[in-house]
């Protein structure tokens, strides 16, 4: 047996995810002892490399260092797993918008199903999945020889960097005639990254504007959090895209989430319902939120916070 | 330029399921179904692309039972041309989806293709970069905008940082995110004029395929159940309770 974990990175490091998806694989080789190897795909990705030799349980990483790799678009990356995957058994990557992107197309380039987002392993062969918005969770059995896999990284517990696995060179440069890199407008922010944040306060509809979020900051600040945002949040403009947490955007399981002025709709309850202790801060005492919410309180946002706020 | 958009017939997004007591599925007896959310978009942006005359022909297919014919006629209502219904009550995973897909497409030599993002039943969100790794096409997958300029496709799209914009060559695949578009609803005289558009019903056989998965669904179980929870009756009292209680803070 033979996992490859295609690591996620961005801004020139190693992403928390890999460590988690490197999780995911260990679990799978424990009975049979098979290796775990990591690819690092991109352009000038050498300090990457040398992060992910040190997750634990990582036997080699291998490196396809080239401009055709930048941005890791989904052609040249899928065309380049698919030229190592016959060595493989398993093929692993994190579900995120890379590893959504590039693994499915790999998958039909071999002929095989993807499972996608894992949030459990029974066995080599079979897994569990969130389905119907995580109301639901299927255990699948996969009979392909290679099985392409999404990890969902809240399911699995990060390995440690005590290792040192050697390091070599791919020599394969995909060619791509069919998709070139503009431009991205990405958020910076000295906040936790959402699917990482020990503490997560959201805001939604109830905010009213873009500006009212700020009223989250204080808090956040406090707390060290991530802000997040509903769905009708981002809809309305009030906060970008990636601030969204739900069926179809972050999934996050912190420690506490705080849900302000968010209704509960079942497609933002499938993003955070795994956090430990949730929050829900609502005028609305009917609003369905309250029924996952481990705590709630009936209040105006608009006073709350910045109550909350001063006495934090 | 043809535009081929593909629909899926799923569970009403406001439906919330329950699992069988034989634990073998989710129970699907009566519930209400209709166009994945998604492929929504999806038929919305490829409508619009005809109304500003890029598009020349709308073409909706779906995968699926008979039932799914439904799906087509609401595609056709909504300014779809003429729909295709690959007829099958074998249960179709993103793979086999993408293999009567990609035959359809070397059939109809669509230019663009526009597929919702993800089923909101299976969450796969796998099947239109399938389809474009089995027609050898570039993908721009969660798209937020899309523009045809110059004989290539512009494509924004939502990514987990913030939003990246790719160039493809064209004929390409596109799935669609939330915000590429709202939907408009079917007026009464489209839905009745819908009746009378051509609606092609093939079998996988026909296309040489088979859609059967060689991932087998072993359980379905309902997820891990949270306790019931308090209302407080202050900001003092929360942060009092996450505090000594919850032990969060």
């Amino acid at each position: 047996m033979c996992i490859l974990v295609l690591a996620e990175h961005h801004d020139g490091a190693l992403a928390g995810a890999t460590a988690h998806v490197v999780a995911a694989a260990q679990q799978i080789a424990q009975q049979s002892g098979g290796e775990i190897h990591v690819l690092v795909a991109g352009s000038d990705v050498g300090a990457i490399a040398e992060a992910a030799a040190k997750l634990d349980g990582v036997a080699k990483v291998r490196v396809a260092d080239h401009a055709a790799y930048a941005h890791l678009l989904a052609e040249p990356t899928a065309a380049l797993l698919n030229e190592l995957a016959g060595d493989y058994t398993h093929l692993l990557a994190a579900a995120s918008t890379t590893g959504k992107n590039v693994l499915p197309r790999v998958a039909a380039l071999r002929d095989v199903a993807q499972i996608s987002e894992i949030i459990a392993v029974e066995s080599p062969d079979t897994f569990k999945r969130p389905i119907y918005a995580g109301n639901a969770i299927a255990t699948v059995q996969s009979e392909d020889i290679l099985k392409v896999i999404t990890v969902r990284s809240t399911g699995f517990d990060a390995v440690g960097e005590s290792g040192s696995a050697p390091v070599q060179a791919v020599d394969f440069v995909a060619e791509n005639a069919q998709s070139t890199f503009v431009k991205e407008a990405l958020a910076k922010s000295d906040r936790p990254e959402l699917g990482a944040a020990r503490v997560v306060i959201s805001g939604g509809r109830g905010m009213g504007n873009g500006e009212n979020f700020t009223l989250l900051d204080g808090i956040a600040d406090k707390l060290g959090a991530a802000i997040g945002a509903s769905r009708a949040a981002v809809d309305a403009g009030f906060v970008p895209n990636d601030m969204q947490v739900g069926q179809t955007g972050k999934i996050v399981a912190p420690e506490l989430y705080i849900a302000v002025g968010i209704s509960g709709a079942i497609q933002h309850l499938a993003g955070m319902k795994d956090s430990k202790v949730i929050v829900a801060i609502n005028k609305d005492e009917e609003a369905p939120i309250f029924q996952v919410a481990d705590y709630g309180l009936v209040a105006d946002l608009f006073q709350a916070l910045p109550e909350l706020e001063g006495r934090l | 330029m043809k535009v081929l958009v593909a629909v899926k017939r799923v569970i009403d997004y406001n439906v919330k399921i329950r699992v069988k007591p034989d634990h073998s599925d989710v129970d699907l007896t009566n519930v209400k179904m209709a166009m994945n959310p998604f492929c929504e978009i999806a038929v919305e942006e490829a409508v619009r692309l005809k109304e500003r005359g890029v598009a020349t022909e709308v073409v909706a297919v779906t995968v699926g039972p008979k039932a799914a014919q439904e799906q087509l006629r609401t595609a056709l209502a909504l300014g779809a041309d003429r729909a295709i219904h690959v007829e099958t009550d074998e249960r179709v995973e993103s793979l086999g989806a993408a293999k009567a897909l990609a035959k359809l497409v070397e059939e109809e030599q669509p230019g663009l293709v526009i597929l919702g993002k993800q089923a909101i039943d299976t969450d796969n969100n796998q099947t239109g970069q399938m389809l474009a790794a089995l027609t050898g096409l570039p993908q721009g997958t969660f798209a937020s905008e899309v523009v045809v300029e110059e004989g290539k496709l512009k494509v924004t799209r939502e990514v987990d940082g913030g939003l990246q914009t790719l160039e493809l060559t064209l004929p390409a695949i596109v799935t669609t995110d939330l915000r590429l578009n709202e939907p408009r609803y079917a007026k009464l005289p489209d839905i009745m004029k819908a009746k009378k558009k051509p609606m092609d019903v093939k079998s996988p056989a026909d296309l040489g395929i088979e859609v059967a998965s060689k991932v087998k669904l072993v359980k379905v179980e309902p997820p891990a159940e949270r306790q019931g929870g308090v209302k407080v009756g202050s900001v003092d009292e929360l942060i009092d309770k996450l505090k000594n209680e919850a032990k969060v803070l």
